[in-house]
């Protein structure tokens, strides 16, 4: 294992920038030397925005010298993940079925990050289509751990992980259909959100599944994720950002039936100490049920296959041997789905949702793991569980696909790591982006226990 | 259309289409679609009361 880089935030990176102790094109520069040194081996990257990062900052620092201060991602180093649209780029998805791809204008999210003064340092690898939660399968080559090489960082935004992990952007942007931002955000101990669905706009973002889609950031802490959020979402409601306060007294939902039958050992260790200390810290655990959960796999399953199939139902006609042929398989099953099957799904997710909602009741959250294993061998098929061999993409959705079939806001904050030394994650789920997000930064200090934003070495 | 004769089905044509490798990824989804068939939510044309949670109607 390497010994991590440290992992600055970046609203304090906005601070130093501002009080005069570093420059956007510093940071910048920094990030840049880190990607030449160590990508070549990660594999973050599919493409690196080396020139125009560097025009963007120089611009930054001089604007905000100038007085023009357009908010906190002013001049701060952001990747994103190759499935938004950049203006006179391709957007490849990973996959060689967009080889001729050029995007005629810029993704929403793009546009916004933009305006508010981002330096976007280049396109992050992820799993071809982001149908995948290890990043193996991409037309650019499989991305590594930054902690361990033979490891996958998650995925499928596990290009935009490892970067922020690495020290090669101050946070990235991914996407989430089943828990592709908080699974790698998990596996390699970043903050990882995904917003209430439609809070930030997909325009522009290549789809996998347009029901379960959602936008958001993978980075240092609760207050990066904010800020990131903010920028980005169509009405953030979020006047300034939250702050640790008072957690005595708040009541979070803990839904262990179904949640916690499959758990990694050091997972379950690790969060049932996060929550000693959150008892401890007068936070209310109280079990809950989601009557349902043994259901979430197969409703997920039809309306994720059926919708992404949809789309690429004519691409697998015409250029089915430009797929990884494990994406390739998984889209072909979705056309075989009967309409009746998919109408069952989706009135088993109206189902799901009552009872998420009802969970949620009088509660401030929901709290459960956000990975139930910790980062997975690369080219493993099947992971073990206790006693079990599991497939490695049933057991790393099974946690947080949920919350994408039903559209409630979650994010996961690093909460330990396993003997080996790798990042484990613990998910807050809300009702409401915002209120998550202070429920969020109140409870961080605790979930992490200590530790700094940064994942310790081993 | 039982799970049964859909997987059958969908093999022969998966088989026809020389493709396989999907029988494994088939084989997954007759087993969620047996589930999502059994479940408590489907309508019953029979008009045979409901035995679980009725599905609420879509908000908005």
């Amino acid at each position: 294992m390497t010994v991590p880089v440290e992992l600055p935030s970046l609203v304090d990176l906005a601070r130093a920038i501002r009080a005069g102790e570093t420059t956007s094109e510093s940071a910048t520069q920094r990030c840049l030397a880190v990607i030449r040194d160590r990508d070549p081996s990660i594999n973050a990257f599919i493409r690196v925005l080396d020139d125009t990062a560097l025009d963007t900052a120089r611009t930054a620092d001089r604007e905000l010298r100038s007085g023009r201060d357009r908010g906190l991602l002013h001049g701060i180093p952001i990747s994103i993940k190759d499935i938004f649209d950049m203006s006179g780029l391709p957007t490849t998805a990973a996959s060689h079925v967009r080889r001729e791809h050029v995007a005629s204008g810029d993704a929403t999210v793009v546009a916004r990050l933009r305006d508010a003064g981002a330096v976007l340092v280049g396109k992050t690898n992820l799993h071809e289509f982001a149908l995948g939660t290890t990043n193996e399968e991409s037309a650019y080559g499989p991305v590594h751990h930054p902690l361990d090489a033979s490891r996958s960082p998650g995925g499928s935004s596990g290009g935009s992980a490892a970067s922020v992990l690495a020290g090669m952007a101050y946070a990235s942007i991914g996407t989430d259909t089943g828990g592709s931002i908080r699974i790698p955000a998990a596996a390699c101990g970043l903050v990882g959100l995904k917003p209430r669905f439609r809070d930030v706009p997909t325009h522009g973002v290549v789809p996998l599944s347009a029901s379960l889609d959602h936008v958001g950031p993978l980075c240092a802490t609760v207050a990066d994720a904010a800020a990131i959020f903010r920028t980005i979402a169509d009405a953030p409601e979020l006047d300034g950002l939250p702050a640790p306060g008072l957690v005595r007294g708040l009541r979070l939902g803990v839904p262990r039936r179904y949640f916690f039958d499959l758990l990694d050992d050091d997972v379950a260790h690790a969060f049932e100490t996060t929550c000693r200390r959150l008892t401890d810290a007068g936070v209310i655990l109280e079990d809950v049920v989601v009557p349902h959960a043994s259901a979430i796999a197969a409703i997920y399953l039809q309306v994720a296959l059926t919708e992404a199939a949809a789309f690429h139902a004519r691409t697998l006609e015409s250029r089915p041997d430009d797929y990884t042929p494990t994406v390739r398989v998984r889209l072909e099953a979705g056309r075989y789905v009967l309409a009746e099957d998919y109408l069952r799904a989706l009135r088993g997710r109206d189902v799901l949702r009552a009872e998420v909602a009802a969970a949620l009741d009088s509660r401030d959250g929901l709290l459960l793991p956000s990975l139930a294993v910790p980062a997975t061998p690369l080219g493993a098929a099947t992971v073990r569980v206790g006693t079990v061999d599991e497939p490695v993409r049933n057991v790393t959705l099974r946690l947080t696909q949920l919350f994408n079939l039903t559209g409630h806001p979650a994010i996961t904050v690093p909460c330990g790591v396993t003997s080996g030394g790798l990042p484990i994650g613990a998910q807050l789920v809300g009702s409401a982006t915002a209120a998550l997000l202070h429920v969020a930064a109140a409870l961080e200090a605790h979930i992490r226990g200590g530790r700094p934003a940064s994942v310790p070495l081993a | 259309m039982t799970p049964e004769d859909w997987l059958e089905s969908a093999r022969a044509d998966a088989a026809r289409r020389g493709l396989p490798d999907l029988r494994a990824a088939l084989e997954g989804l007759a087993r969620a679609t047996g589930l999502l068939r059994a479940a408590d939510w489907n309508d019953d044309a029979s008009g045979a009361p409901e035995s679980g949670p009725q599905a609420p109607a879509p908000a908005g």
